[in-house]
């Protein structure tokens, strides 16, 4: 690992790391929204972003996740990724075995099934997502993150617009697969209650342009 | 299906009252004096044979214009660059009149088959562009992003996440673009072709035969709403499906 010294992090701690971070600098034309954001995750360990709202928290993710690739500085990233966003972000014209299958080509149905099971919603595969309940779509949409044993979770205010209620559902159940899959998680919440509970690790976002702090 | 039944009986009783108000078979005859001249060019087989020449040619415009206003359709929606070089012609194409490409294809490529489809062609490929442009702008950039973080296959992206995305645009385009190509072609054959349904209308106009300009026309229009509903609004359906569940 050549880029154990640029990461200021010791030799030993990086070698179990499944993704490592170093933006140098990230701008939206003349707009410089983060700055020396440098951090390492490791196997199982669960990071939660937090800061305040506008700061470049999803700007962040979307360098993490390859979604945005303009910017300054290197991120390695594993190939095996999940990603959670804030809405389901299903294939409404797909069934729901599909929504899972389509992505995940090496799963046959019956491990999408088995994933749809873990989930609770495992009589709903022959659905499409319009017919499931908000609910049922998000877990679903979580169904379809760990179907695939992923090296690198990522999740952006999963619960944000959810009742309290269906937000604790939501929480504990994706606290439970966390456990059991053990991948990277990085996440990022406004809630300290859920940072507390999810994370090993809080990082902060900070300052303009953000950092971390 | 009933309401769209007698609509079209509505029509027909229309048309019998004005037949009979007008009085006049040279000029507009009653429905029923068609049916033996009709039964006379089906057997004859000049009816099928004209019917047959112009289908081929709608069928040729239509796959060609589809393929042709589809893929420029989803490069100008996707690449912007592209986009803004290709729109200006894309208006003076859309602004074009049938008439004028019909005549300009005749004249450079000669009268024959090849002008026709070409100038058909030409005619309808800017308006599926327009819509299916509107279709590729509005792709779901989330869906986007889930793809390319999953690491979806590229094959599998474009015939899951992007085409039945398309597929409403796609469907309203073809469905617009019949409706237009078999009128284009009847003027295209009307004006420098010895075949089709077109040819045999401009035949019996010099003849003032209304009761054959009647027949051909009307076999023709009857094919395609056949061909709408039985193939066309069907595979609309189809691709609603989802929505509908
Ligand atoms: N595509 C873009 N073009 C220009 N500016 C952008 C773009 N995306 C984000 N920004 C700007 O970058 C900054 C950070 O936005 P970001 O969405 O990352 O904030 P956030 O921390 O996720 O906020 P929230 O908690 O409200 O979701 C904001 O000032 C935003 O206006
Ligand atoms: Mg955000």
């Amino acid at each position: 690992m050549d880029d154990a010294a640029t990461l200021g992090t010791p030799g030993a701690a990086l070698e179990n790391c499944v993704i490592s971070v170093d933006v140098i600098r990230k701008s939206f034309g003349d707009s410089h929204v983060l700055r020396d954001i440098r951090f390492a995750v490791e196997k199982g360990e669960t990071v939660a972003i937090r800061g305040p709202s506008g700061i470049g928290k999803t700007t962040l993710l979307r360098l993490i996740a390859g979604i945005d690739t303009a910017f300054e500085g290197e991120i390695r990233r594993p190939d095996a990724m999940a990603i959670v966003f804030q809405e389901p972000t299903l294939l409404p014209w797909r069934t729901v075995s599909q929504n899972i299958t389509l992505v995940h080509p090496e799963l046959d149905r019956d491990s999408a099934r088995a994933a749809l099971e873990k989930v609770g919603i495992g009589d709903k595969a022959d659905l499409f997502p319009g017919q499931l309940s908000l609910g049922q779509q998000r877990r679903l949409s979580l169904a379809r993150a760990f179907a695939a044993r992923p090296d690198l979770l990522i999740l952006d205010e999963p619960f944000v617009s959810l009742d309290p209620l269906l937000a604790e559902e939501m929480l504990t159940l994706t606290e439970a697969l966390i456990r059991e899959y053990r991948p990277a998680t990085i996440f990022v919440t406004h809630d300290a209650d859920e940072a507390a509970r999810l994370s090993d690790r809080i990082l902060t976002l900070g300052g303009a342009p953000a950092t971390l702090v | 299906m009933n309401v769209r039944l007698a609509s079209l009986i509505g029509l027909l009783l229309l048309w019998i009252a004005a037949a009979w108000i007008g009085n006049d078979p040279e000029v507009l005859p009653m429905p029923g004096a068609l049916l033996s001249p009709f039964w006379a060019e089906l057997a004859s087989g000049t009816l099928p044979y004209h019917l047959a020449m112009t289908l081929i040619r709608v069928l040729w415009a239509f796959a060609l214009a589809m393929a042709a206003g589809v893929t420029l359709g989803l490069v100008m929606g996707l690449f912007p660059r592209v986009d803004a070089w290709l729109d200006p012609w894309l208006v003076v194409f859309l602004n074009l009149p049938a008439l004028v490409l019909i005549v300009l294809c005749y004249l450079w490529v000669g009268l024959n088959e090849t002008a026709l489809i070409l100038a058909v062609t030409l005619n309808k490929i800017p308006n599926v562009t327009t819509i299916v442009r509107e279709g590729a702008r509005a792709l779901d950039p989330d869906l986007k992003a889930m793809a390319q973080v999953y690491r979806m296959p590229r094959a599998t992206y474009l015939r899951h996440v992007v085409m039945p995305q398309l597929a409403p645009f796609v469907a309203a385009a073809a469905r617009s673009g019949v409706a237009v190509i078999w009128k284009i072609v009847l003027v295209a054959e009307f004006l420098g072709r010895s075949s089709g349904i077109g040819f045999q209308i401009h035949l019996y106009f010099q003849l003032f035969d209304v009761v054959h300009v009647l027949i051909y026309s009307l076999s023709f229009i009857a094919v395609m709403l056949l061909v709408e509903w039985t193939m066309l609004q069907p595979w609309e359906r189809r691709v609603r499906r989802w929505r509908t569940a």
